[in-house]
């Protein structure tokens, strides 16, 4: 049995690792470049008291790199979280739901095709969250049994989807031909390309979604005792449950939009927090935040020293070498071990 | 203080409830009996805004229910649900102070007025000493407790429980209604319980409503709704309310089925 006082503990404690995790990563991945720089240069460079070289190293060439896999991660975390509380099941995250797949068929008609109406920076976004919505509308249609979500129902109806809607990007990426072949990249999943002004686009989407979801927090946990339960505390479920959905919707789309598909940060970031400091959300859910993007710096170093010989790898394929492991443990794994249950 | 007036509930054209007139009155315990499928928990439902009536209206102090936010009718009813498994590991406190959340804007905390209330909540249900233990590592009993304080947490005027004895061993069950009766009797409290089990509203409830097809069949004492003749045509069963000996209290006392008429 644990006691309250030892888990609040650790909280503090998981808060404090986790920021120090973040701020490790960063620097090590503003110290990429042909050959990397020190820990101790990168560092005095991000202050403004490196060399000429090594500022524009940290400061044009990884600066934004870094900045969107830190907005990346926060809000692929913080929607994970937010996605298991809601469907009260630990197997939700963007990724297997299918919302990445959904979010990235929307992008990549956008970077397909020359829209009217909007400049293609906000077309791409845009058209991503429609598809995003519709796609997490489809698989909640198809899941619910009665009222509930199980399992079983939510991971088909998510990987089915999902599957669809990645079969259509391919197809969309097939018929585009040779000019088109940096979507193929992108579906792997891709920060490096990451520029200012997509930035400027990305973050106050990305802020947004983290602020409604955090303003639901306490919400949120009378809901994860149950629908009823909550109703009979005051809280108003179905205008709070579409809030939160739409806030998910929004901000994986926000994170797909320019990086594409970055699989499995949603789901085992908020997993291993979840089982060290408890399912309270006022908690969880703003250390998702920075879980989320310490992970994803991290995986963004990983990708990119991992293998020298051959370059930089996806993104997207080391999150995923990382998380489908754990999915795999996850299903093996007893709920109650795993902190639901 | 609580008044239902004339309401009708169907579910997909299927009647659940015609005509319900009720007045609950402060400070009593009352039953809403029947057998399964009558539609208590319906009428339940309806008596916190979880469900809308199809017509007619429930009030609360002259107030209609439709008119109040879901907040505000929590700030008044409190609900012991009947299913009460929880498979998440929050604490008790945790819990407790949910009851608080009528009261509390999105980003207000927890004041010490709260921590207060929430701390009172689990004397009177003698649950302190389980403060700080997960309410996904405790027994039913233990968690009703919990959620009964939650109820006390929310500082309501009206309580409604939804089968409060249905998933408990019977040494809980008295133990629960026991300290629902005392908290009524020392706070005032108005208590509403929706049963199906005839000896445990007979014991505990001063008024009790006797719903039979969709329909109020009896309403008032134990001793004047329980007849042979009311027992028999909603229970279907050969009972008698009789003072028994070792009780010292009225009792019922059920010999067996009645043949189907």
């Amino acid at each position: 049995m644990e006691g309250v006082a030892k888990r609040r503990k650790r909280t503090t404690t998981v808060f404090a690792a986790l920021f120090i995790i973040l701020f490790f990563f960063m620097v090590m991945d503003l110290a990429q470049a042909f050959i990397p720089l020190t820990f101790e240069e990168a560092f005095w460079a991000l202050l403004g008291r490196g060399t000429e070289t090594n500022e524009i190293i940290v400061w044009k060439m990884n600066l934004p790199r870094v900045i969107m896999a830190c907005l990346v991660g926060s809000g692929l975390g913080i929607a994970g979280a937010v996605m298991q509380a809601l469907f009260r099941n630990p197997m939700a995250s963007p990724y297997i739901l299918g919302l990445s797949s959904g979010a990235s068929l929307g992008a990549a008609v956008g970077l397909s095709f020359a829209l009217p109406f909007l400049p293609q920076m906000f077309m791409i976004p845009l058209l991503a969250f429609v598809s995003c919505m519709i796609t997490l509308f489809l698989v909640y249609f198809i899941s619910s049994v009665g009222g509930r979500v199980p399992t079983e129902t939510l991971l088909l109806a998510g990987i089915a989807v999902g599957s669809l809607l990645s079969a259509l990007v391919s197809l969309l990426t097939y018929m585009a031909g040779e000019e088109m072949a940096g979507i193929v990249y992108w579906t792997m999943g891709n920060l490096t390309n990451a520029k200012w002004d997509n930035i400027l686009v990305v973050g106050p989407l990305i802020f947004a979604g983290c602020m409604i979801m955090i303003s639901s927090s306490r919400d949120l946990n009378a809901m994860m005792l149950g629908d009823a339960h909550a109703q009979d505390l005051g809280v108003e479920v179905k205008k709070v449950r579409l809030q939160l959905l739409v806030a998910s919707a929004l901000v994986t789309a926000a994170a797909v939009a320019f990086v594409g598909v970055i699989g499995f940060v949603g789901l085992v970031v908020p997993h291993i927090l979840r089982i060290l400091m408890g399912p309270d959300n006022r908690a969880l859910l703003p250390a998702s935040i920075v879980g989320g993007a310490a992970f994803l710096l991290m995986c963004d170093y990983i990708s990119r020293v991992i293998a020298p010989n051959i370059g930089i790898l996806p993104i997207g394929v080391v999150t995923a070498l990382i998380g489908a492991p754990y999915f795999i443990y996850l299903l093996r794994r007893r709920r109650s071990e795993v902190g639901w249950d | 203080m609580l008044t239902v007036e004339d309401i009708c509930f169907s579910y997909r054209e299927k009647p659940v409830l015609e005509n319900v007139d009720i007045e609950v009155q402060k400070g009593e315990i009352i039953g809403i009996l029947g057998p399964n499928g009558c539609g208590k928990t319906t009428l339940l439902k309806l008596l916190n805004r979880n469900l809308h009536p199809r017509s007619g209206r429930v009030l609360m102090e002259g107030k209609d229910l439709e008119d109040l936010s879901k907040r505000r009718i929590a700030r008044h009813i409190a609900v012991v649900p009947q299913s009460n498994e929880i498979r998440f590991a929050f604490s008790v406190r945790d819990i407790v102070s949910m009851g608080r959340m009528p009261f509390l804007d999105r980003f207000q905390g927890e004041s010490s007025d709260d921590a207060r209330i929430v701390d009172e909540a689990m004397e009177k249900t003698n649950i302190k000493e389980f403060a700080d233990r997960l309410i996904n590592t405790m027994s039913g009993g233990e968690r009703q407790r919990v959620i009964i304080a939650r109820a006390l947490a929310q500082r309501p005027e009206i309580i409604l429980l939804d089968e409060p004895t249905l998933h408990l061993d019977i040494n809980h069950q008295f133990e629960v209604l026991d300290l629902v009766r005392r908290l009524s009797k020392e706070e005032g409290l108005t208590v509403v319980i929706v049963s199906h089990d005839l000896p445990m509203v007979v014991k505990y409830c001063d008024r009790m409503v006797l719903i039979h097809d969709h329909k109020v069949h009896a309403v008032g004492t134990p001793e004047d709704v329980l007849t042979k003749e009311n027992m028999r045509a909603v229970f279907n069963i050969e009972a008698v309310l009789a003072y028994d000996e070792v009780l010292k209290a009225n009792c019922v006392k059920i010999v067996g089925s009645c043949p189907r008429r």
